[in-house]
């Protein structure tokens, strides 16, 4: 454990390697395509990160010393969240150029903040968990005021900068406690120090804000606040960014705090977790009704999305962190997919993002409306499709654990939340048509559409493997 | 004698102006800003003080990673505040309301 062993963070070092000499090459060339070959070569080094994070199997490894693991967790979540920035990355490029926003910063932001993420989803320590939570904040702050001559975007980055350092002001003075009364940092140490009984009331108040710190980040009700502002005030692709790797980083990293550290005292932590959920759900729920804007409709998506994953965590079990990783995955990918669409929703050369601007659609666009529409269903749960199936999972993991009323809640928020979903599709298809939008669709974002879709709808099939690759990188929370 | 409850108590006590400044600061988002820091600073001392508690260095080290890490934010946090006030043209906590949620 007392060794540097480099080749289990080998993603990480990818990451750190090519942001830095992108940031390099960008200040040592000038203009916008240097610019899009910047992203260009980020989404190579995310690809080449992603494929070695693939490559890496075998039993658990720890590097620096004991405060980085790379376990099968790490590895399931770090293919995701490389390979999902990657595809979110080149459907930015087009956005960008017409906002006239393609700065090399952009494509090195991403990198900086991927790798803050993957070295949060490894994190085996209180101290690399927090320098890889504000690697990833920092880079967000950014990014989301990251069209700086607008007013919406800089207002978003600050709304998201104020309430992101009070979640790690309350991380932190979380860890302080748990610091002090388990007395280590390392995660492994905090457990063995757990079983030997409880730690105690003062060890309570850090779990508590050590919890409500982390649920900031994954913006579960009710620290859910910011979500919706700086969805909609964020440029749209790094809106989609927002909505698709932070969520699985900060989802896994709740996992492995409540699993890994605090595993011997679950039946502190589960009511806290039991409430975010149920309070995500129905938040999620019934504030996306109203929207008029489908960038703050997929943030209250979000919300509720982060309920359902919490559910499988409240359970507690390593069946439960399966479910969870499931959830994630195919959350991603549905995501993807519905961002995918709404980038090119672009109206005489302007992006807009009003729900009335896709009445009619079928009409115009019937494919793209089809693949809108599965991931809608997709999205509200419908089966046969993912959405279902991660549902599905989360669901059997809580009838097991036997968390009936949360189960109830679930089933109303699934029900209150299908209501928003299949309106879209009814604005899609019933609709008198709105005017058509821009030519025809990029073929990256057609091509991401329609993948996504496709996905969705094939993984009634055996699942295409991330069950059983779920279940193996899950075992070992098993005891 | 000063004990670690003293210094505990006082870190609770500035971790609590710290947070109250925030919420109920409807003036200047610089006072923000200055919230934030308290908030950190609340956490090194109780970092600093369950360190020498405990006789493990583990406490002081993070207290290093804080100090610096806040640095940074701070320098990220203003740099935003300069972009807002040069399209906004203010920076009143009032004022950062073009979306409402």
């Amino acid at each position: 454990m007392e060794t540097l062993n480099l080749l289990a963070a080998g993603p990480e070092l990818i990451l750190a390697a090519g942001a830095i000499i992108l940031l390099m090459f960008g200040v040592f060339t000038k203009g916008e395509s240097a610019a899009v070959t910047t992203l260009w070569l980020a989404v190579g080094v995310l690809v080449l990160a992603g494929i070695f994070a693939y490559a890496q199997t075998g039993d658990t490894e720890y590097a620096f010393g004991g405060v980085f693991v790379s376990d099968g967790v790490s590895r399931f979540a770090n293919v995701f969240m490389f390979f999902g920035s990657a595809v979110v990355l080149i459907l930015s490029r087009d956005y960008m150029i017409r906002a006239k926003s393609m700065l090399f910063e952009f494509p090195v932001l991403v990198l900086f903040a991927v790798l803050g993420m993957a070295m949060m989803v490894s994190s085996a320590d209180l101290i690399s968990l927090y320098v890889g939570l504000e690697l990833q904040s920092l880079s967000l702050y950014v990014l989301a005021a990251f069209r700086r001559d607008s007013t919406r975007s800089t207002e978003a980055g600050l709304k998201y900068f104020v309430l992101g350092a009070l979640s790690s002001g309350l991380l932190l003075y979380g860890s302080s406690f748990v610091y002090g009364y388990a007395g280590s940092t390392e995660f492994v140490a905090i457990a063995e120090r757990l079983k030997d009984g409880d730690a105690g009331v003062g060890f309570l108040i850090g779990l508590a804000l050590v919890i409500a710190g982390l649920a900031f980040k994954i913006s579960a009700a009710p620290f859910h606040m910011w979500t919706p502002d700086v969805y909609e005030g964020a440029p749209t692709p790094i809106t989609a960014f927002f909505a698709t790797a932070p969520k699985v980083a900060a989802s896994v990293l709740l996992v492995r705090v409540l699993y890994g550290a605090f595993g011997e005292v679950a039946d502190h932590w589960w009511q806290i977790i039991w409430f975010l959920s149920a309070a995500s759900m129905l938040v999620g729920g019934v504030a996306a009704i109203g929207q008029t804007d489908i960038k703050r409709l997929m943030a209250y998506s979000s919300i509720g999305h982060m309920g359902f994953a919490m559910l499988g965590l409240a359970a507690g079990t390593a069946k439960g962190a399966e479910s969870v990783l499931i959830y994630l995955a195919i959350y991603l990918v549905m995501n993807i997919g519905v961002f995918a669409f709404i980038l090119s929703m672009r109206r005489d050369g302007v992006h807009v993002t009003k729900i009335d601007d896709l009445a009619g659609l079928w009409k115009a666009d019937g494919l793209s409306t089809f693949c809108l529409g599965v991931l809608m269903f997709s999205l509200a749960g419908i089966p046969p499709l993912a959405g279902f199936w991660a549902k599905f999972y989360v669901f059997q993991a809580a009838v097991d654990a036997g968390l009936i009323w949360l189960l109830i809640v679930a089933v109303a928020g699934t029900v209150i939340s299908c209501f928003y979903y299949l309106r879209i599709v009814k604005i899609m298809v019933f609709d008198d048509p709105a005017d058509a939008f821009d030519g025809p669709m990029l073929i990256e974002n057609r091509l991401t559409l329609f993948g996504s879709a496709v996905l969705v709808f094939i993984f009634v099939v055996g699942g295409l493997g991330v069950p059983e690759m779920a279940a193996e990188a899950a075992s070992v929370f098993a005891k | 004698m000063i004990g670690l409850t003293h210094y505990l108590g006082v870190a609770a006590m500035l971790f609590v102006i710290g947070v109250f400044g925030i919420f109920l600061n409807r003036k200047n988002i610089i006072i923000i800003l200055m919230s934030i820091e308290l908030m950190l600073l609340a956490v090194n001392i109780n970092f600093v003080a369950f360190s020498t508690h405990l006789g493990d260095i583990g406490g002081q080290v993070f207290t290093l990673f804080v100090l610096t890490v806040a640095a940074a934010e701070a320098a990220i946090g203003l740099a935003i505040l300069v972009c807002f006030h040069r399209n906004r043209g203010t920076i009143a906590v009032e004022d950062v309301n073009m979306m409402k949620g």
